[in-house]
């Protein structure tokens, strides 16, 4: 075999998750009922494009996720040796992006460094000049044809990518048609991206399209990279702080009595020390861990692979509580409903009631502040990060590339691009989140339905 | 007396242009009150916040000329017509707990809008505060002055309500619902506030109301109100003698009573169309049973049918006006009842037998969480229901009767006391079969679903619990029968309760307790936010359900119009104990304790007989606090140093009516009933 696969603990994190996901959707299939508000979310023109941006990121987080190590090219005793490089085949598709890294900071499309060094000609003067890129624009024989090759292969891209989005919109037309999906957001969302993908594609054969940053590497492949542990650190801190902010605060607030006074006083306690410095004795104390144990890690990135998940656990256990007061309040807004008490007459078991009653009426408030806590988790990583306590510096993260820009704004010519992009991604993709989130609730909340009209 | 607001040809719309009221035209004059009635979503509130110009979002008004005192009210700019807003018209609205701010001192309140309208400051301003509160009876002003909201009763609330409206000495006063969240008492104490504050300084007043006895007791006249038109229009006197429009007719004979009593009501099918759903001809053709096919092809005109009194409708139409119609009143259609004798003449065996029941809440206070206190909610109360009859338990809000009926489903744990059911007694542990015997109907319909279950998984939930049915086969069809009962579709049974209407929600509540075929069910005020004609509907379902079934109902209400159409036996309660009990004719009609008959007298009547009104003065007295001997002394007007000393003994006057009273006791002192 030429690769051997690699399966990291977040990659196992991650296909758990996705099969649960699967089986949901299969098991919704199965129910008329079920599937009526998910209809309902198919016909809103909103929610269909932030799902259509949500899941191209979705798309290269698990191409990301697809880990493995390629095999080299001598041999041990006849054994296969590999590389103890871990990549992923998002790395293979995107190589030139990956290895083609410049000396240090330049602009975006730039075809020269950032700042000027000294430059020994061929009559040995020595001249302070901008170099010319290694790759940004290398097929230029004159820096002044930048624009227009910029200009033409832009558009070329751009137009390339229109055929492409008008032969996708016209294969799925009839499809949308006949599910009545928004054909006409999508479609138009549809020839926007293509178009979009196309030029940055196009450009990025032969330029940096985000520039580079301080050791040369291209912003463009770091930001694209950064989407799969912002993904991780948004689903699997949300797969920690879930069960336990959902249940401990409707038992809080359904039990009252002495179960709600120990569920306060633990979060009130958990919320009165300093976050971060829990989490940094914590991430530490893992790190110390890790560097006593050299032979649990076959490469580098299992290392730094166990540091992510590990800051996901610890930042879960340490932000549940929030979520869990709104649950409580509501909770025990809720168990004062007749309905509570007429299931009460029956005899309903405290749990059956806490599953059937009381947690879907408060699905609204999870949904919501979930998707809102997302930015705020890619951001403790970014804080986290500048404290030395975040992801492994080895793993590329919105967090290490925030930080890193950090440094720059302060410097006269700014460079900028880092943070833009960093930030460009990172509000592109928190507020598809949103929106989706949005109407997914919408959707599911039977006041604002009715059932006759989603026949 | 000239017209203070004159009103013709309101319209307010949505921004689609559907009509949510449509071409209104009243006149009120000085010193007289104008009763908008009408049902739930009619839009009689939407009428007032128009003539306020208060519309919420979305909501525009069109083409309509309204003058109050001579000012073209929509031809204000906003600055203008806030002057006029607490100056010259003022409002009084439902919820009084609602209607003032939490943070801010009864005084703060009123000097707020003394100095906006009057142009009062400091001492002069709290002088007129003290005035204006002395002047609508709240006692010890001076005090109450500075005292924040929650400090003072519901009816003290909407007393300082009455006083801010009117501190800028309106000339119109808008009172939208102003007793409908108030005890029947303190309703009577508002609405002879309002009386007299009219007849002091003849301001106008437009008063809405779904409750027909409230108009009898205030209205000079009346419009009544149907999806958003004025349907019929008179004064008082003739609209209580004469109804016209078959609406007004059916909500007469709607209303429940002593003399119904072996019939069902004449309820009105259906309920209430959505506001702006039918365009195209007369908007009650639906629920109307002399409607024929002009209702529905063309929209009436507005008919003058004499002097003050016009109806919107086809029948009275066609002969012009002045006829006579005497010979065209439409027969009250009560749908040919069946006038069967009672089931149960004789009462069956005894279903649920209480004795002397407790239920006390502690107070605790301080860090160590120490008990100071006992809230005595249920202090001894003893009741007995036989199979298949009513017992209704009427009392003001806070009496305790909803912790009464919880303590019996056990979901609140009694301190001391006995309850058995069908000749078992209950005690913490309930079993499956008496979970099962024992079902309760709530209140608030939009409360009492959750409105994230659809109708059947509601339906099926205590099938569940108490392993009824098992098998999907035989549940769903028992489903369907439950459906059938209570009168839904069957269709129903997937929808979600939102999809419904107050009535239906209802119905679907009812179904639910009747899922696990229960022998005792309570009714906790079934109907209290329901309308008119859905209550009917309702009272019908539950008294036939009644008789199908054999159920025992404990009925929990205070609206004694279904007391006397519904219960067969009564007991009043007062802070946690019953101090009269009887059969319903003998409590309603020859009351004996002071609080009976000071709770009979406070009801509004649509005879509009001239009473002898007994005013209770004050509020329910705390239970966590109850005065010293008889608990109703402090209110008493016949109270003596004995009642004030002593709790009086149940004494029995018939073999199923006693009475706690000393007034009562020397008939037969001896004859104690525990």
């Amino acid at each position: 075999m030429s690769f051997m696969p690699v399966f990291l603990w977040s990659d196992k994190l991650i296909f758990l998750i996705l099969a649960v996901g699967i089986a949901c959707v299969w098991y919704v299939r199965q129910l008329e009922h079920l599937l009526v508000p998910w209809r309902r979310v198919a016909r809103n023109p909103t929610a269909m494009v932030s799902l259509l941006v949500l899941s191209l990121f979705v798309l290269v987080g698990l191409l990301d996720t697809l880990h493995y190590r390629a095999a080299l090219p001598d041999r041990n005793d006849g054994e296969t040796v590999y590389s103890p490089e871990v990549l992923s085949v998002f790395d293979k598709l995107v190589t030139p992006l990956r290895t083609q890294t410049e000396k240090t900071y330049s602009a975006p499309l730039a075809v020269t460094l950032y700042a000027k060094e000294s430059v020994i000609d061929a009559s040995g003067h020595v001249l302070r000049e901008y170099p010319r890129l290694r790759f940004g624009g290398a097929g230029l024989t004159d820096v002044r044809q930048r624009d227009a090759d910029i200009f033409r292969r832009g558009l070329t891209g751009a137009l390339a990518g229109l055929a492409a989005g008008l032969l996708i919109a016209l294969g799925s037309k009839r499809w949308l048609v006949k599910r009545k999906w928004p054909m006409r957001a999508l479609l138009a969302s549809t020839l926007v991206i293509s178009v979009l993908i196309g030029a940055t594609v196009n450009l990025a054969a032969a330029y940096h399209v985000l520039g580079t940053d301080k050791v040369g590497q291209d912003v463009l492949y770091l930001s694209l990279k950064s989407i799969r542990t912002g993904l991780i650190i948004g689903t699997v801190t949300t797969l920690v702080t879930l069960p336990l902010a959902l249940f401990l605060g409707v038992a809080a607030g359904y039990f009252r009595g002495w179960v709600d006074d120990v569920i306060q006083y633990i979060y009130t306690v958990l919320s009165s020390i300093p976050s971060v410095l829990l989490i940094a004795a914590a991430v530490l104390m893992m790190q110390v861990t890790i560097d006593m144990h050299p032979g649990w890690f076959t490469t580098l990135a299992s290392r730094a692979d166990l540091r992510l998940v590990f800051l996901c656990l610890i930042l879960g256990v340490t932000s549940w509580t929030g979520l869990c007061r709104l649950l409580r309040g509501e909770t025990l807004k809720l168990r004062e409903m007749e309905y509570i008490q007429a299931a009460q007459a029956f005899g309903v078991s405290p749990l059956r009631i806490l599953m059937r009653h009381i947690m879907p009426n408060v699905m609204h408030i999870v949904l919501i502040s979930l998707v809102m806590d997302f930015s705020g988790l890619v951001l403790a990583e970014a804080v986290l990060s500048y404290v030395g306590v975040g992801v492994d510096p080895s793993m590329i993260s919105f967090g290490t590339m925030i930080n890193a820009a950090r440094l720059e704004l302060g410097r006269e010519p700014m460079v900028w691009w880092s943070l833009a992009s960093a930030f460009g991604f990172m509000l592109a993709l928190v507020l598809a989140a949103n929106l989706f989130a949005d109407a997914v609730r919408d959707a599911f909340d039977p006041r604002l339905n009715r059932t006759w009209e989603a026949e | 007396m000239a017209d203070i607001l004159s009103v013709s040809g309101l319209v307010t719309q949505l921004h689609n242009g559907i009509r949510i009221v449509d071409d209104i035209s009243f006149n009120i004059r000085a010193g007289e009150t104008f009763v908008l009635l009408g049902e739930s979503g009619c839009g009689k509130s939407m009428t007032a916040l128009s003539l306020l110009r208060l519309l919420p979002d979305g909501v525009t008004h069109t083409d309509s000329v309204a003058q109050l005192d001579g000012i073209a009210l929509f031809g204000l700019r906003e600055r203008e017509m806030r002057d006029l807003r607490g100056g010259k018209m003022a409002m009084i609205f439902q919820e009084p707990g609602l209607s003032l701010n939490p943070v801010m001192t009864v005084g703060q309140q009123i000097t707020e809008v003394l100095s906006l309208h009057q142009g009062l400051r400091g001492k002069t301003a709290r002088n007129r505060c003290v005035e204006l509160l002395n002047q609508v009876g709240i006692p010890d002003p001076a005090r109450r002055v500075a005292e924040y909201p929650f400090q003072l009763s519901g009816g003290m609330k909407q007393r300082v309500m009455v006083a801010m409206a009117l501190a800028g000495r309106p000339k119109l006063l808008i009172a939208d619902e102003p007793t409908t969240a108030l005890d029947v008492t303190i309703q009577a104490q508002v609405l002879q506030l309002l009386r007299d504050t009219q007849a002091e300084n003849g301001m106008a007043m437009l008063l809405i109301t779904h409750d027909l006895g409230v108009v009898a007791e205030m209205a000079h006249q009346v419009g009544v109100m149907y999806a958003g038109q004025i349907v019929e229009q008179a004064s008082r006197a003739r609209l209580f003698d004469q109804p016209l429009h078959p609406y007004t007719q059916k909500l007469f004979a709607a209303l429940p009573d002593a003399a119904h009593r072996n019939q069902s009501l004449a309820a009105i099918p259906g309920s209430v169309p959505p506001l702006g759903s039918v365009m195209q001809g007369c908007r009650f053709a639906a629920r109307c049973d002399r409607a024929w096919s002009l209702c529905r092809e063309k929209t009436p005109g507005w008919t003058e049918v004499h002097t003050g009194h016009g109806v919107r409708c086809h029948l009275y139409q066609m002969q012009g006006a002045g006829n006579t119609v005497q010979e065209k009143q439409v027969r009250l259609s009560v749908p040919d009842v069946d006038a069967k004798p009672e089931l149960h003449p004789e009462p069956g065996p005894s279903l649920l037998q209480v004795s002397d029941l407790r239920v006390h809440f502690p107070i605790r206070k301080g860090l160590l969480q120490r008990v100071v206190g006992q809230v005595k909610a249920v202090d001894g109360v003893t009741l007995d229901i036989p199979q298949g009859r009513t017992l209704a338990l009427v009392g003001e809000s806070g009496c305790g009767k909803t912790t009464l009926a919880k303590a019996l489903l056990q979901l609140v744990p009694a301190l001391s006391g006995r309850v058995q059911l069908a000749g078992q007694t209950l005690s913490g542990y309930v079993s499956r079969e008496q979970r099962a015997a024992m079902q309760m109907v709530f209140q608030d319909p939009y409360a009492s679903l959750n409105p994230k279950m659809r109708v059947a998984e509601i339906l099926e939930e205590g099938m569940t619990a108490l392993d009824i049915d098992s098998g999907s086969k035989a549940r769903q069809s028992h489903i369907d029968s439950l459906l059938d009962q209570v009168g839904l579709a069957r269709g129903a049974k997937w929808r979600y309760p939102h999809e419904f209407s107050g009535g239906q929600r209802q119905r679907i509540a009812i179904a639910r307790a009747l899922a696990v075929s229960p022998r005792l069910l309570i009714c906790d005020e079934p109907t209290s936010a329901l309308d008119v004609s859905v209550q009917a509907q309702i009272l019908n379902l539950l008294k036939s359900l009644q008789q199908k079934f054999e159920l025992g109902y404990l009925f929990i209400t205070h609206n004694l119009a279904v007391v006397e159409y519904l219960a067969h036996e009564v007991c009043v309660m007062y802070l946690g104990r019953i101090v009269e009990r009887g059969t319903a004719a003998e409590v309603l009609r020859s009351p004996m304790h002071p609080y009976t008959r000071a709770l009979l007298s406070a009801v509004p009547r649509i005879d509009g007989a001239n009473r002898d009104r007994i005013r209770l003065e004050g509020d329910l007295p705390s239970p966590a606090n109850p005065p010293q001997g008889c608990h109703f002394s402090p209110r008493c007007a016949h109270a003596t140093e004995q009642c004030r000393a002593h709790y009086p003994p149940l004494t029995r006057h018939s073999p199923t009516h006693s009475v706690s009273c000393y007034l009562h006791v020397e008939a037969r002192v001896d004859d104690r009933v525990f």
